[in-house]
């Protein structure tokens, strides 16, 4: 007789396990996975100048925050709280002109941030932060003046949204700060 | 012989398990794509500060990190304020340009972050930005936190 011997196992590879060990690569990838989004303040620094004169600014069109180590504020050469800062900016930068000590225009209007070297990081992010507040509210305004849409709304990249942009470009100069 | 016999429910008991490892190699796939393995070890010790207008890196590829902060020692203990670039404390303040400007020829599109401690001092921070300036990664973002 030439019938051959059938009793091997089966071909087939048991699967049942196959979802105990994704199971365990999975908790793996859970546990290690971070899904936190990085956020932060956005700036773009000057790149090092070639010995070229800046062109010259209307002092009008600059206004001048400065910081020292303790945390005070001055600006403009008069002392001012950090809390205030904002309501200045925004009057500064939206004044196109009718107050004389202020901008011409918001394309014009500079913001010059300087600070001591001992300046806390913080007081200089609060800072910051205030600056840019104002900045957004300008641009949240113009966009519901004008599209009736919050300017957080508008898509990224769409004309709509560098439009506002244009219309209060952010102008930040960070000053480099005196020795001592 | 009972006449009362129970009726039995013609279907089944019991939940289909058949498609559970697809489900489960489906979450796995999720999580294999999303996962950022080898977060540095930080050397320095960071509390980030908060701010209210802040602004989300939509493309976290493009991130080259910097860490400035009061250097860890053992023991608990704080040391002076350092520079940490990837796994390495900086020495010489002229290097992170070197450093900077490799990265920048690898990703021209280079946003550097600056994961700096709240308690730190201006002056340092400002020296590496000249640094980056020198080194044309002009991009950068103040990391901080959403204020609560």
């Amino acid at each position: 007789m030439l019938n051959k011997k059938r009793n091997r196992e089966s071909g087939e590879i048991d699967g049942s396990s196959l979802a105990d060990i994704a199971f365990l690569l999975l908790i793996f990838f859970l546990v290690v996975t971070t899904i936190d989004v990085d956020t932060g303040i956005g700036l773009v620094l000057p790149p090092i100048p070639d010995d070229i004169e800046p062109p010259p600014v209307r002092e009008r069109n600059l206004m001048n925050i400065l910081v020292n180590a303790q945390g005070m504020v001055l600006i403009d050469e008069e002392p001012a709280a950090i809390a205030t800062v904002r309501e200045r900016v925004k009057a500064f930068v939206n004044n196109f002109g009718a107050d004389p000590n202020l901008s011409d225009s918001p394309d014009d209007a500079i913001v010059s941030i300087k600070t001591d070297r001992r300046t806390p990081y913080n007081i200089y992010i609060d800072m910051l932060d205030e600056v840019m507040g104002a900045y957004a509210e300008l641009r949240h305004q113009a966009s519901m003046d004008r599209f009736g849409v919050p300017f957080t709304s508008l898509e990224r990249q769409s004309e709509r949204r560098q439009e506002i942009q244009e219309m209060f470009p952010k102008k930040i100069s960070i000053a480099e700060p005196d020795e001592g | 012989m009972s006449k009362f016999k129970k009726k039995q429910a013609s279907t089944k008991q019991g939940v289909p398990t058949s498609a559970m490892p697809d489900v489960v190699f489906m979450l796995l796939i999720f999580f294999m794509v999303t996962t950022v393995l080898r977060e540095v070890e930080l050397q320095v010790q960071i509390d980030f500060a908060e701010a209210e207008n802040i602004e989300k890196i939509e493309e976290k590829r493009l991130v080259s990190y910097i860490y400035i902060g009061p250097e860890r020692l053992p023991g608990n203990r704080l040391g002076e304020t350092r520079v940490q670039i990837d796994d390495a404390l900086i020495e010489d303040m002229g290097e992170i340009r070197n450093i900077m400007y490799d990265k920048l020829m690898e990703e021209p599109r280079l946003i550097v972050s600056l994961r700096v401690d709240r308690d730190s001092e201006f002056g340092i921070v400002t020296d590496v930005q000249q640094e980056l300036r020198h080194a044309g990664t002009l991009r950068i973002n103040y990391s901080t936190r959403r204020q609560i």
